[in-house]
């Protein structure tokens, strides 16, 4: 319907570039200002459909995903009471793990998303929800459903984009720590939780005065009253209820919370930072419409293929593109939405970014190893802005209600 | 005290329950109860339909064994019952017929036209249902010790929280206590046999009016009926028309104090009407826009917001949160109540529409 002509002239820019980089057009740039609100109605008009449908079966869903993750939690975390010997280890760990990563990514994230308020159940609502990670949830909750999900891919306040000690974007000015970076992300990738928790609490804001230590201190003693409670769940006493198995119960848990982490930190960073996904300038957002804010949603985002059970292991933020579109639908629908704003994106001419976890992991590292040396522009620079007359005229878009939430 | 319940409020049981809540943090002892078994949790009570009894056409006892103890209500209270309809907790109240101390609850429900969840319940709840338990509350209930002349005046589904009453009153109170029952016809009478029994019993004096041939209860006719109704302390419960007559016949001639009402739906001020507007939650963050006439607690449910709620029509104040911003009308006394006069005054939201955007700390 409105195929990109490869052929097209490219965008008139706004600002003069510099000679060493490339012209790159963000993959939007062919729509007209009709054709993006047609494509935010399609989009409204999904979310519309499974609003009216949701019920029933997603309530069976989110009860079921809910007992069979602390079925495994308890069960692994019987097994390893015996964890002595090999076979209850093992099978106690990996339970664990895949416990642990249910209960952060397809219920903590999602329920504190909100996606499940609609129950009104006041067990199952972003509220009332607490989860096995050290980042209390109400810092997550403002970090990230507001700031990432108003600000995806803004340049300078989307703060996710590196998470603040990552160079993940060359328009980035490039210093010799930038080298470390890929030690970081190894060093990141294993502590991620204990990260996110750090990042939440907003260091580089306190150096720069923006946040006072008043502010900063209560978060710091809740966090710090969050990871006291999960080691002294994980690491003492579990451990102690186990008796001579201890030590290796330890371990086993130790091990969990790590396998956790780096699930975790691969599936997010695919989210945002494989090739292809593009990041915006700040004066983007003023005068942005609905339909300019699902495409940058939907440009900014990639997302992960693979089976079933990947998914639910992902959270089903494998399903990353309808995610950011719709941050609050019960997340067992992304997957029933993906092939309708797939086939939005090939009718409007727009890229749909979606690999196998190896390969989006693979484009991600390549990046962030090329990004710990100057330059990278030429393979990694992001598009010039859209020029100011396809912005302007619309009305200013307020965020979504449950985006803020 | 007993030895058992030192022990529950004991230092080390303390200890042992800080261990205890330790080891499935960041989980409660209840989300583990309640996973296992929704019955065992207490802090979301839920109760197993056991018996369904159909009084009438359009109205069922429903007979429930709690899951957890249940606190004892006294004869003349509802309480909550929720159901999942589509997935979505939707709540109500229900005057419970079953008397104080009964192994069973018993809640009357009459299905309301158009109403989500009465229906369902009526004639859509087979035995085994779980359904959610709120607390008994409720003012509309005999004092002790029990006045000695006492009146009922109930019409249709108003019966229930009498028939609570009436259940729990020793013989000797209720001879010489007399009720009048309004309902269509004699079949149309909700527990008609029981009350017809009752009164052959105990001396209580039943007069059913049947309004199909004999019209509406009039000041008058309940004169005929009852001539000392001046000296009677009364209970009423009906619909909002005959409430209304009643309470201006005591105003104009009896004894107000005497006459207690309980009213099954929030009575409107005619012109009271919000202008709608945006309701921002602050302790969700959640934002819901309500239309002129819907009340804040539907308008925030329907957003998905958890809010207290209780009797839903103005009378529990279980709802109340307070108005930091904007302001809202009463939609039962018109009452424009704003931010501005005195910020955080307290709302009930089941009973107030905005007027514009407000703020409410909820």
């Amino acid at each position: 319907m409105f195929r990109r002509d490869p052929q097209a002239p490219a965008e008139t820019v706004r600002e003069a570039v510099p000679a060493v980089v490339p012209e790159v057009v963000s993959a939007a740039a062919h729509l007209t200002d009709e054709q993006v609100e047609a494509l935010g109605a399609e989009l409204d008009a999904i979310r519309e459909e499974v609003e009216a449908s949701r019920g029933e079966r997603d309530a069976r869903y989110i009860h079921a995903v809910i007992r069979a993750q602390r079925g495994l939690e308890f069960g692994g975390r019987g097994l390893l009471l015996f964890s002595k010997f090999p076979p209850a280890w093992i099978a106690g760990t990996a339970a664990l793990s895949v416990a642990k990563i249910l209960e952060n990514m397809e219920l903590g994230h999602n329920i504190l998303h909100g996606q499940w308020d609609w129950m009104r159940d006041p067990k199952i609502h972003s509220t009332t929800w607490d989860w096995d990670h050290v980042d209390p949830a109400e810092f997550w909750k403002r970090s990230h459903n507001y700031e990432h999900h108003t600000f995806t891919n803004i340049r300078g306040k989307d703060r996710d984009l590196g998470y603040t000690v990552m160079r993940i974007m060359p328009e980035e000015e490039w210093r010799p720590a930038h080298l470390l970076q890929p030690l970081t992300n190894v060093g990141l990738s294993l502590i991620f939780e204990y990260g996110i928790a750090l990042y939440d609490i907003e260091t580089d804001k306190i150096r720069s005065g923006e946040k006072t230590w008043a502010e900063a201190k209560p978060q710091i003693a809740a966090t710090l009253r969050k990871i006291g409670k999960q080691a002294a769940k994980d690491y003492v006493l579990f451990p102690l209820l186990s008796g001579p198995s201890a030590l290796s119960t330890l371990v086993a848990n130790f091990t969990a919370n790590t396998v956790r982490n780096v699930w975790s930190h691969a599936v997010i960073f695919c989210g945002h930072f494989p090739d292809g996904t593009e990041t915006f300038e700040e004066e983007r957002l003023e005068g942005e419409t609905q339909g300019q804010w699902y495409i940058r949603q939907m440009l900014g985002s990639a997302n992960l293929t693979g089976s079933k059970a990947m998914h639910l292991m992902t959270g089903n933020l494998s399903h990353q593109i309808e995610h950011h579109l719709f941050p609050d639908l019960p997340s067992n629908r992304y997957a029933e939405i993906a092939p309708k704003v797939r086939d939005i994106c090939e009718r409007y001419g727009l890229p749909y970014n979606a690999g196998p976890l190896p390969k989006q992991y693979a484009k991600v590292w390549r990046k962030i190893i090329r990004l710990a040396f100057p330059g990278g522009h030429e393979r990694y620079g992001a598009p010039k802005p859209t020029p100011r007359s396809r912005i302007g005229r619309a009305v200013r878009r307020a965020a979504p209600a449950r985006v803020a939430a | 005290m007993s030895s058992a319940s030192r022990f529950r409020d004991s230092r080390v049981a303390r200890r042992v329950r800080a261990v205890a809540g330790l080891l499935i943090t960041p989980l409660v002892p209840d989300d583990v109860l309640g996973t296992l078994n929704p019955m065992w949790s207490r802090s979301a009570p839920r109760a197993r339909v056991v018996r369904v009894v159909r009084e009438t056409p359009d109205t069922t006892t429903l007979v429930l064994r709690p899951g957890t103890p249940f606190a004892r209500h006294v004869p003349g209270q509802y309480l909550g019952l929720g159901l999942q309809v589509d997935g979505v907790w939707h709540w109500r109240t229900y005057s419970v017929t079953s008397r104080p101390g009964d192994p069973l609850l018993s809640v009357t429900v009459t299905a309301v036209p158009g109403g989500v969840l009465s229906g369902r319940l009526a004639h859509d709840t087979p035995v085994g249902t779980v359904v959610g338990l709120g607390p008994a509350a409720g003012e509309f209930t005999l004092p002790e010790p029990t006045p000695e002349k006492l009146l009922f005046v109930t019409a249709g589904s108003g019966i229930t929280p009498v028939m609570g009453m009436l259940r729990s009153l020793d013989p000797a109170a209720l001879s010489g206590a007399v009720l009048v029952h309004c309902d269509r016809t004699p079949t149309d009478v909700v527990f008609g046999p029981e009350l017809r029994a009752l009164a052959a019993r105990t001396g209580l004096r039943l007069v059913e009016r049947h309004t199909a041939g004999e019209g509406r209860l009039t000041p008058d006719a309940l004169a005929d009926a009852v001539p000392d109704w001046a000296v009677r302390e009364t209970w009423a419960c009906g619909p909002a028309g005959l409430l209304g007559t009643l309470a201006e016949h005591w105003e104009r001639a009896g004894d107000p104090e005497l006459l207690h009402v309980e009213r099954f739906a929030p009575a409107r001020a005619a012109s009271a009407e919000g202008t709608g507007g945006r309701i921002t939650f602050t302790t969700s963050g959640l934002v819901a826009d309500a239309a002129p006439d819907t009340p804040v607690l539907l308008a925030g449910e329907a957003a998905g917001a958890l809010l207290p709620n209780g009797c839903r029509m103005g009378i529990c104040h279980t709802c109340v949160g307070k108005l930091q911003a904007g302001a809202v009308r009463n939609l039962q006394s018109g009452e424009l109540i704003d931010a501005a006069d005195q910020p955080g005054r307290p709302v009930r939201t089941c009973v107030s529409a905005p007027t514009g955007d407000i703020t409410l700390d909820l």
